[in-house]
C-alpha cells in the first residue's frame, strides 16, 4: 500500500446503507466511523463524531474489503501483461483490498530477495494491500524444495506450486511434511499431470464434438484424493486451488469431516460458466482447470454456500492480446476477471443460486481465515472496505476496465454491481467519484 | 450459461442464409447441404469435358493454406479451383513464415494485403480456421481443409455425395464408421452429416480406447465387435490409423487391431449384399483394410476421390457468392 496507516489519515462517517459482515450478518448501517485506518465507532456514538467527510451509502451494501487468495500480478517479468501497479488498481475497482499474489512471476518467488521485490514494488505503487504467495518449490519445477523458511520470513502468507503440479507424490508428500515444521499453509492445484497430458479442455460434451483435447475429470480427482491423504498424514494445513469438479467437492466434504485441516477456493467463473463457453472456440475461456459440465459448476455454487469452499478467487490471469489471438490450443489459459467478480457473484444472487450473504463470506472472511487473517465490520476491525450498489449496472469494455488484460469474461453486455468506494486502512483506493 | 452465441453458424452464413465461410457442418441444414450435393453434381459433368473450366471464379485468388502437408486433398482444391477459372497459390506454411517466428495472424493479414479472395485452410489445429473467419480476416472466405480433431467438412460431403451416386437417397440407411474416431476429425463430420441428411443409423466401432467421451452424444450407437457392427450394412466406412497410436498405448499392435477391426472379406460378407466400402484415404493395406477388398468390387474409394473435386468446386464457388452478396448488400445498406 502507498500510505501507512499512522499518518494522519481523515475522519471518515458513512452513513446508510446494508452492512453485511461476511458471517453472515446483514443489518442496517446507522452510522460507521473511521478513525486512524480502523472502525472506531458505531451508530450514535460514530454520528457525533467531528468528521472530516462524510460518505452518503443510501441503497449501498457495506462490506469487509475482498480478499483475494489468487491473483496473477504479473511483477516481476511479465510487463507487457501488466504490472503490479496496472493489476492493484484493477483489483480495487474490483472491491478488493488486499490480494495474494501468485509465486508465478519471472524470477519465480521462491526466494526471499524475490518476495522483496514484490513488497516493496507494492508499498510505493499499490493502493491495496498485497500479500505475497511463495513458491514451494524451486523455480516451481516440482523437483527441489525452496527455502520456504526464508520465505515466511520474507512476508509470504502460504507456499504452492502456483497452477503447476509436483514431480510426483514423494515430493509432494516432503513438500508438505517441511511446509508443515513451520506451520505453513500449502496451496496447490490439484491436477495429475499424467492424466491431463497435453488436454486444454474438459474431457465431455463439447471436448468431443469440437474435437478439442481433453482434461478428464479424473485428472482432478485422483491428485485431490492423493493431496487429502499425503495431507492427512503429514498434518499440513493444506489448501486446494481452484476447484472444478463436483467429485472434488464431495471428497472435500468428506476429509472435512474427518477433521483433516483442508479448505480450498474455487474460481469465480468455474461458479458461472460451463463446457459450452468454448463451443464456439472462444479463446478467452481457455482457462485451467478447464470449466467443466453443468452439473460440475452447481456443485461449485453448493461448494461454496454449504460453506465447504471457504473462498472465491478472481485467478486473475492478464494477458496481452497476442497470447489469446491464436487458435484456441495456441492461446495461454486465463481470464482476466477480477474487475468482475462481484459482477458475476451477483447474478448468482439474482438468480437464486447463491445468497448474497454467502457471496460475501466467500469474498471476505473464507478467504482471511485460509491465510490467517480476519475480517469484519466491527468496532477496532481494520478499516478495510468495499461499499457497492448492487443495483446499479455497468458494462465491461475498454473504457471501464482497468486491467492491462481485455480478455474479461464478459465484455459488451451489462453486469449488476458497481463498486463506489473501495477503502484500504480507511484510505480510498478506489473511489468512483473521482474516476 | 455462455458468454456470447456459441453456434458457428452464424459465422459461416450470410443474413439470407448463403454460405460465406465453410468451417464446420455444424449449424447447416439439411437443404443447404443438399443444395451443396446438387452443385457439386452439376460439376462432375464439367470433369468430364475436353475443357475443364467454368468461369465461375474468374478473376478471384485463391490461397491453399496448409500448415499441415497433404497430397490428395491439397491437390484436389488445387484442380477445384483452377476449374473454376481461380488463380491459386499454393503455400507450405509449414516450412516458411511460421518457422521464422512469424505468427499466423500477421501470415494471414499479408496475404489478405495481396488481395486475395478465398483462403483454404489445413491446420493442426482444432478451430484454426474458425480464429480466421472470426478475428482475422473476416473479408476473406475460409474453407476449411481439415482441422486438427474438430472437422473435414468437404471430405465428409464427398462421403456424402459418393453415397448418394450409389444409393440414391439417406433416408433408411445404416452406416458404420469404422476405426479411429478419436482422432478424426473426418469422422466427426460425418456423423453430423449422415445425421442432418437423415440416414437411419450412424455406429461407430471401435475399442474404447479410440472412442472420444460421450461418442454418442455425436449422434451414433457404439459398437466394440466389429461382426456384430457389420449386421445389415449398407455403407462402411473405414479411417485410416495412424502408426502413432501403438505408442500411446491406445493399442496393443497392428496385428491385433487388423484381426479384430480390419475389413476383411469374412468381415464384409456379413453386412447387407449390396454395402458400398469407403475411405477417406491414403488406406493402410492390411491395418484397416484388405486389399482384396480395397481393390474389391464393393469398394467406391477412387469414386471418392474423383467426387472431391466436385465437392470443391461447389464449396469454393457458393462461399464466393455469398461473400459478393454479402458486400452488395453491405454497400447497399451503407448507401441507404
Amino acid at each position: 500500500m502507498s500510505q501507512t496507516s499512522n499518518q494522519s489519515s481523515p475522519q471518515l462517517l458513512i452513513t446508510g446503507g446494508r452492512l453485511i459482515d461476511g458471517e453472515g450478518r446483514e443489518v442496517e448501517n446507522d452510522a460507521l466511523l473511521i478513525r486512524d485506518g480502523r472502525i472506531a465507532a458505531t451508530g450514535s456514538q460514530a454520528r457525533s463524531a467531528d468528521v472530516d467527510d462524510t460518505i452518503n451509502a443510501e441503497g449501498w451494501v457495506i462490506a469487509p474489503g475482498f480478499v483475494d487468495l489468487c491473483c496473477n500480478l504479473r511483477e516481476p517479468g511479465n510487463g507487457q501483461k501488466g504490472n503490479i501497479a496496472s493489476e492493484t488498481r484493477a483489483a480495487a475497482h474490483g472491491g478488493f483490498t488486499t490480494v495474494c499474489a501468485s509465486p508465478e512471476t519471472s524470477p519465480v518467488n521462491d526466494s526471499g530477495a524475490v518476495t522483496h521485490l514484490i513488497r516493496d514494488v507494492a508499498a510505493s505503487r499499490s493502493p491495496i494491500r498485497v500479500l505475497p504467495i511463495g513458491a514451494i518449490t524451486r523455480g516451481l519445477e516440482g523437483d527441489l524444495l525452496s527455502d520456504m523458511a526464508g520465505l515466511r520470513n520474507a512476508g509470504c502468507v502460504a507456499v504452492g506450486n502456483g497452477s503447476r503440479g509436483v514431480r510426483n507424490a514423494r515430493i509432494l508428500r516432503r513438500c508438505m511434511a517441511y511446509a508443515q515444521t513451520f506451520g505453513l499453509t500449502v496451496m496447490f492445484s490439484p491436477e495429475n499431470q499424467a492424466l491431463a497430458a497435453d488436454g486444454y479442455a474438459h474431457d465431455g460434451l463439447v471436448t468431443s464434438r469440437l474435437g478439442l483435447l481433453g482434461i478428464p475429470e479424473v485428472a482432478e480427482t485422483a491428485a485431490v484424493m492423493e493431496m487429502l491423504l499425503l495431507a492427512e498424514e503429514t498434518g499440513v494445513r493444506l489448501h486446494l486451488s481452484q476447484l472444478s469438479c463436483a467429485r472434488s467437492v464431495e471428497m472435500l466434504a468428506e476429509a472435512q469431516q474427518r477433521g483433516i485441516k483442508v479448505t480450498a477456493d474455487v474460481a469465480m467463473h468455474h461458479l458461472v460458466f460451463t463446457e459450452d463457453a468454448l463451443a464456439g472456440f472462444d479463446s478467452r475461456f481457455h482457462v485451467r482447470p478447464p470449466l467443466r459440465s453443468e452439473s460440475d459448476r452447481r456443485a461449485l455454487v453448493a461448494g461454496v454456500r454449504d460453506g465447504v469452499i471457504a473462498a472465491i478467487v478472481s485467478q486473475h490471469q492478464p494477458h496481452d492480446t497476442a497470447a489469446k489471438q491464436a487458435p484456441l490450443a495456441a492461446t495461454e489459459p486465463g481470464l482476466s476477471t477480477i474487475e468482475s467478480v462481484l459482477s458475476l457473484g451477483l447474478e448468482l444472487v439474482e438468480r437464486d443460486e447463491l445468497a448474497l450473504t454467502d457471496l460475501v463470506r466467500a469474498l471476505t472472511t473464507g478467504p482471511a481465515s485460509v491465510i490467517g487473517r480476519t475480517a469484519g465490520l466491527g468496532e477496532g476491525d481494520m478499516a478495510d472496505l468495499c461499499l457497492f450498489d448492487p443495483t446499479a449496472t455497468w458494462t465491461a469494455d475498454d473504457s471501464t476496465l482497468v486491467s492491462a488484460g481485455r480478455h474479461a469474461p464478459v465484455i459488451g453486455r451489462e453486469l449488476p454491481g458497481v463498486v463506489r468506494l473501495t477503502l484500504v486502512e480507511g484510505q480510498k483506493a478506489w473511489d468512483a467519484l473521482q474516476v | 450459461m455462455t458468454a456470447h452465441d456459441p453456434s458457428p453458424h452464424h459465422l459461416q452464413l450470410t443474413r439470407d442464409g448463403q454460405l460465406r465461410h465453410f468451417l464446420t457442418l455444424d449449424g447447416l441444414d439439411r437443404d443447404l447441404l443438399t443444395d451443396i450435393l446438387d452443385t457439386a453434381d452439376s460439376f462432375i459433368e464439367v470433369g468430364e469435358r475436353t475443357i475443364k473450366k467454368v468461369p465461375l471464379l474468374r478473376g478471384r485468388t485463391v490461397v491453399n493454406l496448409f500448415f499441415e502437408s497433404s497430397t490428395r486433398t491439397r491437390s484436389t482444391f488445387e484442380l477445384a479451383a483452377k476449374r473454376l477459372s481461380a488463380d491459386v497459390l499454393n503455400l507450405d506454411i509449414s516450412t516458411s513464415a511460421t518457422s521464422k517466428g512469424e505468427s499466423l495472424s500477421d501470415t494471414l493479414l499479408n496475404l489478405e494485403a495481396m488481395a486475395s479472395d478465398m483462403f483454404v485452410v489445413r491446420h493442426s489445429q482444432s478451430g484454426a480456421p474458425h480464429f480466421i473467419a472470426e478475428s482475422v480476416t473476416p473479408g476473406v472466405a475460409i474453407i476449411n481443409a481439415g482441422d486438427g480433431r474438430h472437422a473435414h467438412p468437404t471430405q465428409a460431403m464427398l462421403d456424402m455425395l459418393t453415397i448418394r451416386q450409389h444409393k440414391q437417397r439417406f433416408d433408411g440407411l445404416k452406416v458404420a464408421i469404422v476405426g479411429d474416431v478419436l482422432h478424426s476429425r473426418v469422422a466427426r463430420s460425418q456423423i453430423r452429416a449422415l445425421n442432418v441428411l437423415g440416414a437411419e443409423e450412424v455406429r461407430v466401432i471401435a475399442p474404447g480406447t479410440l472412442l472420444p467421451k460421450d461418442v454418442e452424444s455425436l449422434g451414433c450407437t457404439v459398437e466394440y465387435d466389429m461382426e456384430k457392427g457389420m449386421k445389415d450394412l449398407d455403407v462402411v466406412i473405414m479411417l485410416r490409423l495412424q502408426k502413432e497410436r501403438m505408442e500411446g498405448a491406445l493399442l496393443p499392435s497392428e496385428r491385433e487391431f487388423y484381426r479384430l477391426y480390419g475389413l476383411n472379406r469374412e468381415k464384409l460378407a456379413l453386412a447387407h449384399p449390396e454395402c458400398i466400402v469407403m475411405h477417406p484415404g491414403p488406406i493402410n493395406r492390411g491395418v484397416e483394410i484388405e486389399s482384396a477388398v480395397a481393390d474389391g468390387p464393393q469398394s467406391v474409394i477412387l469414386n471418392q476421390v474423383t467426387n472431391g473435386i466436385a465437392i470443391r468446386m461447389a464449396v469454393m464457388s457458393m462461399a464466393m457468392g455469398g461473400q459478393v452478396a454479402e458486400r452488395q448488400q453491405k454497400a447497399e445498406r451503407a448507401k441507404a
